[in-house]
Parts: C-alpha cells; sequence; structure tokens
C-alpha cells in the first residue's frame, strides 16, 4: 500500500473515532442524569402523584394544578404569540422587504431573542401586572412568556417564508392576484411546515421557563384549578422549584418526579407537533 | 371590464425602462396586432424579458424598477392613474420560462387556482371551466383521469402546459410567454409549438425566444431588440429572409448572440 494512502487511513479512522467521543459523552451524560433522575422519581410515581394537590406532607403532595397550570398557559402563550408572530413575519418578508425600518427591526428580533428571560418577566411585572391589572393571573403569565417566545416565532416564520420560492409569487401576481392573496393562498400554505416548526421550539422554550414566572408572581402552593384566565395559577417548573428549594429530602423525590412528568409532557407536546408537521408535508407533497 | 371591441392589441410608445439608474429598455415604439404571434428575439440581456413584463405592469413589482412612456391595451393607456394592475393582470396572462404549478394543489386546482386566488370562481361551472381550459393546453386528454393528482407530479412539459392552462382558465385577451420551452425537450416543445397555431385563433400572444427557428416556425412577426432598443419589426418571413437593418442580419444569420 501507498504509504500516503496509509497514513490518510489511519487518520481517517482517527478523526472518525474523535467525533465519536464527542457524540458520546453527552449522551452518557444525559442517561446517568435520567437515569439519576428516574430512580429518585419512582417511589413518587403514580396516579396520586398525578392528580393530587399540593401538601405540606410530601408524601401526599401531587402536581395537578402545575400541570394544568403548564398546560393553559402553554395553549394561552401560542394562541397569543402564532397570530401576532406570524403577522410580524408576514408584514417583514412580504410587504416591507426592502425598507431600511425591517432591516433594523430584523437585527432587533435577532437580539431579542437573545435576552435574558427574567427581563421578559420584569417586563410582563410592569405591564401585564401593574398597568393592565390583569394581577398576577394565568393571562398575564401567558402574555409574558408569549412576548419571550415571539422573536423565536417570527424568525422561524420568516425563514418558512423565504423558502418558499419567488416563481410561485410571480405565477399569482400574473394570474391577477392581490398582495394579500398571494400571501393567503399560496405563500401561507407553502410556509406551514416551518411555521410549525416555530411555533414547536416556541413551546418547547415557554414550558420549561420559571424565571419570568416567578417574576410575575405565579403562586406555589395552590390548592385549586385556575377557572379562568384571570385566576392565579402555578406551572410545572415552579412547583418543582418549590420542591427542590424544601430542606426535607422527601421533596427531592417530588422534585424528581416533577421533572419527569414536565419532560414528558414536552416529549407529547414535541411529539404531536412533529407529527401534525410531517403529516402536513406530505400532504403537500401529495402523499406520493 | 372588457370593452365590447376588446381583441388584445397591444402598441407601445416611447418606451424607457430602467431597474434603478440602469436604462435596460430605450425609446420602444411597438405595435402587437391582436390575434397574431409576435416573436421577440434578441441576445441575452438585451431587455425582452423586462419589455415583455411592462406590458402587464409586472416590470414595476422589482424595487427600484421603473417606466415611462405609453402602452395602449386597446387603445387605452395601461399606465394611466385609473387602471388597476391586479385587473389588468387577468387581461394579459403569464407564461414564465420555467413551469411553476403550485405544488400544493392539485391539477384541477391548479388550472382554477387563477380564478379561487381572485374569488371569481363559480363552483358550478368549475368542472367546465377545468376541462376547457385543459383542452385548450392540449393537456387534457393526458391528465383527464388523474385531475386530484398533484400538478408537479407531471413531467415538465406537461407542468408547462398545465401552467398555459392555468393562464387560459381565467379568459385573458393576452397571452405572454418568456420562453416557454427552453426547460423542455424537443417533443414538449413541438406539442407546445401546435398549441400556439390554435391558440392565435382566439388570443394575441407575445413570446420570447431564443431560438431562431422557433420564431421562425410559430410567429406572424418578429421583432428584434439590441441593447434596449427595438431594431427591427417586420412579418417574420420578411425579417428572416430580407431584413432590413444590418444588425439583425448578423444576428439571424449568426454572427453573435
Ligand atoms: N431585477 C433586476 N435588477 C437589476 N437589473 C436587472 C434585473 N433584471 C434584469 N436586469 C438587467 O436588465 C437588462 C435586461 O434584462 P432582461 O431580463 O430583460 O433581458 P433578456 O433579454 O430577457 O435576457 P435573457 O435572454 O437572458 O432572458 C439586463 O442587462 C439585466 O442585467
Ligand atoms: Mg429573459
Amino acid at each position: 500500500m501507498h504509504p500516503e494512502t496509509r497514513t490518510r487511513r489511519r487518520n481517517e479512522r482517527l478523526f472518525r473515532l474523535l467525533c465519536l467521543g464527542c457524540l458520546l459523552l453527552p449522551l452518557l451524560m444525559l442517561a446517568w442524569l435520567l437515569g439519576d433522575l428516574v430512580i429518585k422519581a419512582l417511589p413518587r410515581l403514580h396516579m396520586d402523584f398525578l392528580s393530587g394537590f399540593p401538601s405540606r406532607r410530601a408524601a401526599e403532595a401531587g402536581i395537578l394544578p402545575g400541570m394544568v397550570g403548564s398546560l393553559y398557559l402553554i395553549l394561552l402563550t401560542i394562541s397569543l404569540a402564532m397570530p401576532v408572530g406570524v403577522g410580524a413575519a408576514i408584514y417583514l418578508e412580504e410587504f416591507g422587504r426592502r425598507s431600511r425600518a425591517a432591516q433594523l427591526i430584523e437585527v432587533n428580533i435577532a437580539n431579542l431573542a437573545g435576552v435574558p428571560s427574567i427581563i421578559y418577566g420584569l417586563l410582563g411585572l410592569e405591564i401585564f401586572v401593574r398597568v393592565l391589572g390583569l394581577g398576577r393571573s394565568l393571562l398575564a403569565g401567558a402574555a409574558t412568556l408569549a412576548l419571550l417566545v415571539l422573536p423565536v416565532i417570527i424568525m422561524a416564520t420568516r425563514e418558512a417564508l423565504r423558502t418558499v420560492p419567488d416563481s410561485l409569487r410571480e405565477a399569482a401576481v400574473g394570474l391577477g392576484a392581490t398582495p394579500w392573496q398571494v400571501v393567503r393562498q399560496v405563500v401561507l400554505p407553502q410556509a406551514v411546515p416551518g411555521i410549525m416548526t416555530g411555533c414547536i421550539l416556541a413551546v418547547s422554550r415557554a414550558i420549561g421557563e420559571t424565571a419570568p414566572l416567578v417574576v410575575i408572581g405565579a403562586l406555589t402552593f395552590i390548592t385549586f384549578l385556575p377557572d379562568g384566565v384571570l385566576a392565579p395559577f402555578t406551572a410545572l417548573p415552579i412547583q418543582i422549584f418549590n420542591w427542590i428549594s424544601r430542606p426535607q429530602a422527601a421533596f427531592a423525590h417530588n422534585a424528581a418526579a416533577g421533572i419527569v412528568v414536565l419532560m414528558g409532557t414536552l416529549l407529547l407536546l414535541n411529539a404531536t407537533a412533529i407529527y401534525l408537521r410531517e403529516r402536513m408535508e406530505r400532504m403537500q407533497k401529495g402523499a406520493h | 371590464m372588457n370593452a365590447p371591441e376588446a381583441t388584445g392589441r397591444f402598441e407601445a410608445d416611447e418606451v424607457d425602462a430602467w431597474f434603478g439608474t440602469k436604462q435596460v429598455l430605450r425609446k420602444v415604439n411597438l405595435l402587437i396586432p391582436e390575434r397574431r404571434i409576435t416573436a421577440v428575439i434578441g441576445p441575452s440581456g438585451c431587455g425582452k424579458s423586462t419589455f415583455i413584463r411592462c406590458l402587464n405592469r409586472m416590470h414595476e413589482l422589482v424595487p427600484g424598477a421603473r417606466i415611462t412612456g405609453r402602452i395602449r391595451l386597446d387603445g387605452e393607456n395601461i399606465y394611466a392613474p385609473e387602471v388597476d394592475p391586479v385587473l389588468l393582470r387577468r387581461r394579459v396572462g403569464m407564461v414564465f420560462q420555467k413551469p411553476n404549478p403550485f405544488p400544493t394543489m392539485s391539477i384541477r386546482d391548479n388550472v382554477l387556482s387563477g380564478l379561487r386566488l381572485t374569488g371569481a370562481l363559480d363552483r358550478s361551472r368549475a368542472e367546465a371551466i377545468a376541462e376547457q381550459a385543459l383542452r385548450g393546453a392540449a393537456l387534457w386528454d393526458e391528465v383527464k383521469d388523474r385531475l386530484g393528482e398533484p400538478g408537479i407530479g407531471l413531467s415538465g412539459g406537461q407542468q408547462q402546459r398545465l401552467c398555459i392552462a392555468r393562464t387560459l382558465a381565467v379568459s385573458p385577451e393576452v397571452v405572454l410567454m418568456d420562453e416557454p420551452c427552453s426547460a423542455l425537450d424537443p417533443i414538449a416543445t413541438a406539442r407546445i409549438e401546435d398549441l400556439l397555431s390554435e391558440l392565435k385563433a382566439r388570443y394575441t400572444i407575445v413570446i420570447v425566444t431564443h431560438n431562431m427557428q422557433q420564431a421562425a416556425r410559430v410567429s406572424d412577426r418578429t421583432a428584434f431588440f439590441l441593447t434596449g432598443e427595438l431594431i427591427e419589426v417586420a412579418e417574420t418571413d420578411t425579417l428572416f429572409t430580407s431584413p432590413t437593418d444590418r444588425r439583425t442580419e448578423d444576428y439571424i444569420t449568426g454572427k453573435f448572440g
């Protein structure tokens, strides 16, 4: 064998091993973390935990208000953030494309996505809780989270709109469609899978957020389910945070079980959204 | 909307067009007679596409693009302030270089897309309109059994005829075609050329082409553009056999371009 070939082969093998190591290291750590968590959580993972309310006694405490609160919160957040985010993205991408203002806004949206979430919490506290008088309610929480995920949705939607080829816009314009008809009937249907992806990302981000909810004052001990959007609420991460900060060891098991539930919910939401997106993509391709 | 005498006769009068500060059309004066096929030829970049995009007011959609001069359709200036470009484009259809059927739509929906987009579709007549347009584009026999299948499942040549059907379904007076065959093989090209001669009984057709044989085969009149100027326009036979301008002769004999 040519000596150069041999060295090259050896180097290639080394490089491949190195990459494999890079892949395995975080996977192993993640597995360890999850294993530890599940073992801690096992004693508390049963139906009573899922359907129970918080209690001073760790063994009797349940997570129902947190779960219901998180679910309501997510649904409200998405129904607030999606129309606004998609609308803003359509404006920037389809109507304001070349304007200086649009470019300025684009840079700022990218920056907003990097702002620490506690800042959004402070903003939400001032605007929604105090000025708009929504109090420490589900709606105030959802509106705060909506602000937080808006940049994610706007950026993902713009990306999706950009992947729609101009030739389709031209075709529609050439047929005598107005700008709005072009967007509504040609561009948006094409962009739906991408927009869905953005919303999945947004939900994933929102559901785990703790800091802004702490700031706007989600409760930690709640023995009822919210009965409307203006009701006080708690959420999974808040409940977990509360349990972790208790000194008694028994609550650590509750926290672990809570984390498992949170991750389960997150997986379920993501899986549903990904399933929906794939189905839409297949429908678009005509289900060949 | 259409005047009773509407036939699709275009008159371009001193048309200048720009992209930003770059002038790409200079003092173009051209009469496009109704119900005939006018071919637009010339080397790449001479402004052929720009010119026909001025005819349905799509040129002005490019940021920074503008046009001066007058273009009359059936005697009426289409750049007059009271003219709605959206309505104009329903009278002046366009077929593009690359077939561009709507990927989310079936064959049937693609044909009806113009009417549906603009909310002008009479549901009870949808099937009849789709059939008529597909027949008009010589595609009916090939797709009549699979109208519900996606339009992008067709071959390139079929897709282009689907795009022609989509344009015909809106009942335009004029059909503009920008190198409609350049992405197609010779057989698909021949089908579209046959189709053109059938269509001219009912539509005014303007076709941009790089292919001199194609211009000679299908068109009644030919206009030769060079660097933004209309050099010569004449009956196709005359232009190809005895051009009056030296540059036209050089181009059609292949000395440049
Ligand atoms: N969007 C645009 N922005 C700026 N300049 C443009 C744009 N489109 C075309 N041009 C320029 O305008 C001139 C005319 O272009 P046009 O597309 O009309 O040429 P054409 O004759 O159709 O060429 P081809 O045969 O290659 O299609 C060219 O010099 C081109 O570079
Ligand atoms: Mg061109």
